[in-house]
């Protein structure tokens, strides 16, 4: 059932009520999961490869073994898979060796930090020490850590025995592990027929989610052979599905309790220790272990964001009309195929209705950790590309940035380059917004003493996904309502879940007793993450609710002695249509409950095909010292379609933090490489993320265009935020400074360089 | 003379009296995190660059990963635990509920913490003051806009 | 972290004499905020660690019409919450809010940041500017030394085995001096400097210079003093001209690798421009 109305007055969607986990978490009560204590618990530690690549040729754990304090070494040898050789025995097993090799390397390093071995101990300085007894012999290869280097002819090849898959055509000897083509129309004959073309090719480096919470697993192999996990995860059901197939072993033998989360961003969806510390249990004697990443290692060896080349040209009319696209965009698997190409391709050109386009995804491995989602997993990296060169068309034509995007809009009804036809989705409410919001009206105003100043701005997409969630509601006999479900939470998803329920069952959200279950008290849910949760779990909970009305219309009638069909509901009121004395409130009738048959519950399921897409638009004011090249942001403002905001602080929340997330991606943010394939900045020290200090207050506006496919019209809103804020930035740098920029981060020496100030 | 030995303890946590003992080489983080058994303050970079495990000795903020804890022997140390009191929460971690001030919530023991000793000796901080006092908190999830407000209204009702 | 033994003696000559005792293998701990994540880094693998913040002169703080006098111990936030420390040694403010962020302001000090000696420790070229001295005491005795003359190479200096820095010294100039640091970094604090200058400025009755001292940080292996760059200035006009002149000359005296802070065209670029602004500072604090 789906009710949706543009302009609805809701009780409780819209508000912002204090989350339920608040108390907790500003106390330091609340128990993330490496404040884990059990009895008995020991400490693990991992060895990992001081070589970007190499070829393991032997690991010799004695030392460790015997060192006082030890408990248990392992190796990739402990895991049940004993398929060591690399062959074309069908993706799936393709795929287990690269998932297993990536926690525990068998045979090959693909990047500096790679785990190797892992010892289990009575303490953490005793299992650190123990791991570095372990004596590995490499033969150390030559390795590559950038797209072009990885594609040129005599590259070294990471994967002797990879099919890559280019177009089609299977290729040997190669480290592209795909290429794809998407496309619309003719874009070669569009293109000639283009009154102005802009060609450009940009760069982007590796960069990190940064969560401040450490990767972190305990897991406990008992004598029975279940295994209990516990885990700061965006999955616990996925956590439960990985670490089933790598041990070979049914779902239900393991147990996962996910515990509160310190940030993932993405990051946290991949395992890397829970399968580490479930072996290490079993073999100390099935004690239990827990295991915690320290910084360096998350840096080089968990699942960062990949850079790459990309390559846009867009063609414009005489009018400034877009009639044709092409993109190359090649992007860091890092270690073992995956790279986002996919997202990439369907966000690159997605604010424009383009009628002929052709997009080409690269996914290329290189000697760097293998990487993973990082908010909108490849669109930030496209949209800095496409909404450089967007404005370079828009100044050639002197048109105005905001009615250059709002000239070509892709919106309802539109085919995106990649062939999807866009549903109701808010790009040009989004624009409009933009273009009323004080940010752009204001003048520039006059910068700090030695700067010059300039303003930019630019679009982003993400399509957002559904997926599968459940919810279950009880009623307790005071009226309030136990809400379970199995999404970890984030950033109060858990409040604005209860929200949906409680705006169905007309009682406020402070009745709801919200609770987070591991794998066997939830309801399945699919991952934290693709900004799904607020819509697919809060979409079960309104389903829940429903159904919990239906059971309370049912124990009506039998207080009433009525027909149920006889009874209806409205408003947090319980009524009997024929007779208008009859009527109870939710909380009278919880109190009776016992009366009407005892506890009732209900339970809702989604499983939804997609998420409603949205759009954002940035606006950002620098300022740059021309001498030493340091960008300061000055004014920022962050618009994006939200649907229709259930917690409108929250909401806000994801769009500033995005946002921020994106400017350290712009000004600062990367993996800076040595040459042995090394990251040389595996600190916050020389990895620099934005501090307080850097910034200005980021005014959030939320744009409301209710998504179709949701009972509130709720659009997810932790990705968008990240996809424009560093297109914004290069663009407002060149209207401070003159100069276009192609090369992420923007950084004070490329700022001089550009600038013709400094050689290099 | 230099002892490998545990080292016995005596300090004052939150205003209690604890003691213990610890080897040498055991932070003051690890010792209230896995001795004490004050998890509050939280592991985030163990070098001294994120603050999250942000604790007050004897009045004055610091990384609790760069100390140790044989170095708080006879000294007082405060932690985000000791914040709220049998009259409720501080005015700080109200004003954190309030102004959404947290969204995964890691960094906000060692924030409340910060934040508490600038407003314990200037009761009336400017932005640019705040931002200043806050740049050793380093947060992934909120952008800081509503940490920055969240204090600011905290400083009114102190 | 690997273990070690932990003492806090309460007088110089104890701490000497641990020192000497295990040599290498001991280090002092001031602030720890370098130390604890060396050894964290597996950078030191130490029997002890020798507390010193017991120890009465390393936490002294005197300031007189003479010099002002630092203990080793001394954290920065002592430093720039003296008023009027504050308001005879503004280069010196410069540097203590520099150093990380509040929480390590609490903790670590000038005399921590000199003895870990790494070319761009934010203390060491106000400290050299200012000619100040660094007393030390081993068990061979006392002895003092010249800032600038005191780090090596990258991460080492002159003390020998079992020498402990006690205090530093720096002597008072009076009102026609005065200095300014300032460092390049990407955000606004809590970096490590990219290029650092710091300049102090001597105006003779004559209304010209009389003295000045730059000094580099981040450019080399170890803190530059900048002599050439510094006698330029002597009898000149303090002055657009001459602060050109003396920036330029500066970038000569450097000699900045590539690494993951900044490139080598970056670092002298930087020099240059901060020789400049730094030498302005110094001129506007001396007022009149």
């Amino acid at each position: 059932m789906v009710n949706v109305s543009d302009s609805k007055s809701y009780k409780v969607v819209g508000t912002d009520p204090i989350r339920h986990d608040g108390y907790d978490k500003v106390t330091g009560r609340a128990i993330y999961g490496a404040d884990v204590k059990l009895p008995g618990l020991i400490w693990g530690s991992v060895l990992r490869s001081p070589h970007a690549h190499a070829v393991i040729k032997s690991i010799d754990t004695s030392s460790a073994e015997k060192m006082d304090g030890v408990f248990a070494v392992m190796t990739a040898k402990d895991f049940p898979s004993k398929d060591n050789k690399f062959g074309d025995i069908g993706e799936g097993t393709e795929n287990l060796k690269w998932a297993q090799d990536n926690i525990l390397a068998s045979d090959k390093i693909q990047y500096k930090g790679q785990a190797v071995a892992a010892v289990a101990a009575r303490d953490r300085n005793t299992a650190d020490e123990a791991a570095s007894k372990i004596k590995v012999v490499y033969e150390v290869l030559e390795s590559v850590t950038n797209v072009e280097d990885a594609t040129k002819k005599d590259a070294p090849i990471l994967f002797k025995d990879l099919n890559g898959n280019h177009l089609g055509k299977k290729v040997k000897n190669t480290n592209v592990a795909e290429i794809t083509r998407n496309g619309i129309g003719d874009p070669d004959k569009a293109f000639k027929e283009a009154e102005n073309i802009v060609e450009r090719t940009f760069t982007l480096q590796m960069v990190h989610q940064g969560y401040i919470e450490p990767h972190n697993a305990t897991a406990h192999w008992d004598e029975e052979g279940r295994i209990r996990i516990w885990t700061s995860t965006q999955g616990a059901f996925d956590v439960r599905g990985a670490v089933t197939e790598i041990l070979e072993m049914d779902v239900s033998r393991v147990k996962v309790t996910p515990l509160e989360i310190g940030g993932g961003f993405g990051g946290k969806i991949p395992i890397y220790l829970e399968p580490i510390a479930s072996i290490l249990s079993k073999k100390s004697g099935f004690r239990p272990v827990k295991l915690v990443m320290e910084r360096t290692n998350i840096f080089q060896a968990s699942g960062p964001a990949p850079g790459g080349t990309i390559s846009v040209k867009m063609g414009t009319d005489k009018n400034g009309k877009i009639i044709a696209g092409e993109s190359v965009i090649k992007l860091e698997a890092g270690g073992y195929p995956g790279a986002a190409i996919g997202a990439a391709v369907q966000c690159v050109f997605a604010p424009y209705d383009i009628p002929n386009a052709r997009i080409d995804g690269y996914d290329v491995v290189v000697n760097k950790p293998r990487s993973f989602a990082y908010r909108a997993p490849g669109s930030p990296q496209a949209a800095f590309a496409a909404e450089t060169v967007a404005d370079e068309l828009a100044k050639i034509h002197g048109m105005d940035p905001i009615e250059f995007r709002l000239l070509n809009a892709a919106k309802e009804g539109t085919r995106r380059a990649d062939g999807v036809i866009f549903p109701k989705v808010g790009n040009i409410e989004v624009l409009e917004a933009a273009k009323a919001s004080d940010h752009w009206k204001a003048p520039l105003g006059t910068p700090p003493k030695g700067r010059v100043r300039g303003r930019g701005l630019a679009s982003g997409y993400w399509f957002n996904i559904g997926m599968k969630s459940t919810v279950n509601l009880q009623v307790n006999s005071d009226g309030t309502v136990a809400l379970i479900e199995g999404s970890t939470d984030i950033g109060g998803t858990r409040t604005s879940i209860s929200m949906q329920a409680a705006e169905i069952l007309g009682i406020g959200v402070e009745n709801f007793r919200p609770v987070v279950g591991d794998t066997e008290t939830a309801g399945y849910a699919d991952v934290t993450g693709g900004s799904r949760t607020t819509y697919a779990t809060g979409y079960a909970a309104v389903k829940a609710a429903e159904n919990l009305i239906t059971v309370l219309k049912d124990r009506c009638a039998i207080l009433w002695s009525i027909d149920e069909k006889d009874v209806d509901f409205n408003d947090g009121t319980f009524f009997a249509t024929k007779d208008p004395e009859l009527k109870i409130s939710f909380k009278e009738l919880a109190k009776k409950i016992e009366d009407t048959g005892g506890p009732a519950a209900s339970s809702g399921s989604v499983d939804l095909e997609s998420g409603g897409g949205a759009f954002g638009t940035h606006i950002v004011d620098v300022d740059v010292d021309l001498e030493t090249g340091k960008t300061d942001v000055a004014r920022y403002t962050a618009i994006q379609d939200a649907g229709t905001a259930i917690y409108p602080a929250y909401v806000k929340g994801q769009i500033a933090g995005g946002a921020v997330q994106g400017i350290g991606w712009a000004l600062n943010e990367e993996y800076y490489m040595s040459d042995d394939g090394s990251m040389a900045n595996t600190s916050y020290l020389d990895y620099r993320i934005p501090t307080s200090l850097d910034l200005p207050t980021i005014e959030t506006i939320i744009v409301e265009v209710p998504n179709p496919g949701h009972p509130f019209g709720v659009r997810g809103v932790g990705e968008v935020p990240i996809c424009p804020p560093i297109a914004a930035i290069g663009n407002a740098l060149h209207d401070a400074v003159g100069k276009r920029f192609y090369d992420a981060p923007m950084k004070p020496g490329r700022i001089l360089n550009v600038l013709g100030k400094i050689e290099k | 003379m230099a002892t490998n030995e545990k080292i016995h303890i005596k300090t004052t946590i939150n205003g209690n009296p604890e003691e213990f003992l610890a080897d040498p080489h055991v932070s003051l983080l690890d010792a209230l995190r896995e001795i004490v058994g004050l998890t509050g303050s939280k592991e985030g970079c163990l070098d001294g660059n994120c603050g999250a495990c942000t604790v007050s000795v004897n009045g004055r903020i610091v990384d609790s990963c760069l100390v140790l804890a044989a170095e708080v022997d006879g000294q007082n140390v405060d932690t985000v635990e000791g914040m709220a009191s049998a009259d409720g929460l501080h005015p700080l971690q109200q004003a954190f509920l309030e102004e959404a001030a947290l969204q995964c919530g890691i960094c906000t023991p060692g924030f409340l913490v910060s934040a508490k000793g600038l407003l314990d000796n200037e009761p009336d901080p400017s932005e640019e003051r705040i931002r200043h006092w806050l740049a050793g908190n380093l947060c992934r999830c909120t952008g800081y806009n509503n940490i920055i407000k969240a204090v600011q209204k905290a400083a009114k009702n102190l | 972290m690997q273990p070690f033994a932990y003492t806090a003696p309460t007088t110089v000559k104890e701490a000497v004499e641990i020192l000497t005792k295990h040599g290498n293998k001991a280090r002092p701990l001031a602030g720890g905020t370098d130390l604890l994540v060396q050894i964290r880094g597996g950078r030191f693998n130490l029997d002890a660690v020798v507390d010193i913040k017991k120890i009465p002169e390393l936490n002294n703080l005197s300031n007189d019409s003479n010099s002002l006098n630092i203990g080793a111990a001394v954290p920065c936030h002592r430093i720039y919450e003296d008023p009027k420390i504050s308001e005879d040694y503004p280069g010196l403010i410069d540097a203590a809010e520099l150093i990380g962020g509040i929480q390590i302001q609490s903790r670590a000090g000038f005399g921590g940041n000199l003895c870990n000696s790494t070319p761009s420790g934010d203390s060491i070229c106000p400290l050299i500017v200012l000619s100040t001295v660094a007393n030390i005491e081993g068990s061979k005795g006392k002895r003092s030394i010249p800032v600038e003359d005191f780090c090596t190479g990258p991460g080492s200096n002159t003390l020998d085995d079992g020498e402990l820095l006690v205090s530093l010294s720096i002597p008072n100039q009076g009102s026609k001096f005065n200095s300014a640091y300032e460092r390049f970094i990407p955000r606004n604090e809590m970096d490590i400097a990219v290029a650092g200058v710091a300049s102090s400025i001597l105006i003779g009755s004559n209304g010209k210079i009389e003295s000045a001292r730059i000094a580099l940080a981040s450019v080399g292996p170890t803190p530059i003093f900048a002599k050439k760059a510094s006698e330029s200035l002597i009898g000149k006009e303090p002055g657009e001209a001459a602060f050109n002149e003396a920036g330029a000359i500066a970038k000569t005296e450097c000699s900045p690798i590539e690494d993951m802070r900044g490139t080598v065209d970056q670092r002298k670029h930087l020099v240059d421009v901060l020789t400049v602004r730094t030498l302005n500072k110094s001129l506007e604090r001396i007022g009149g």
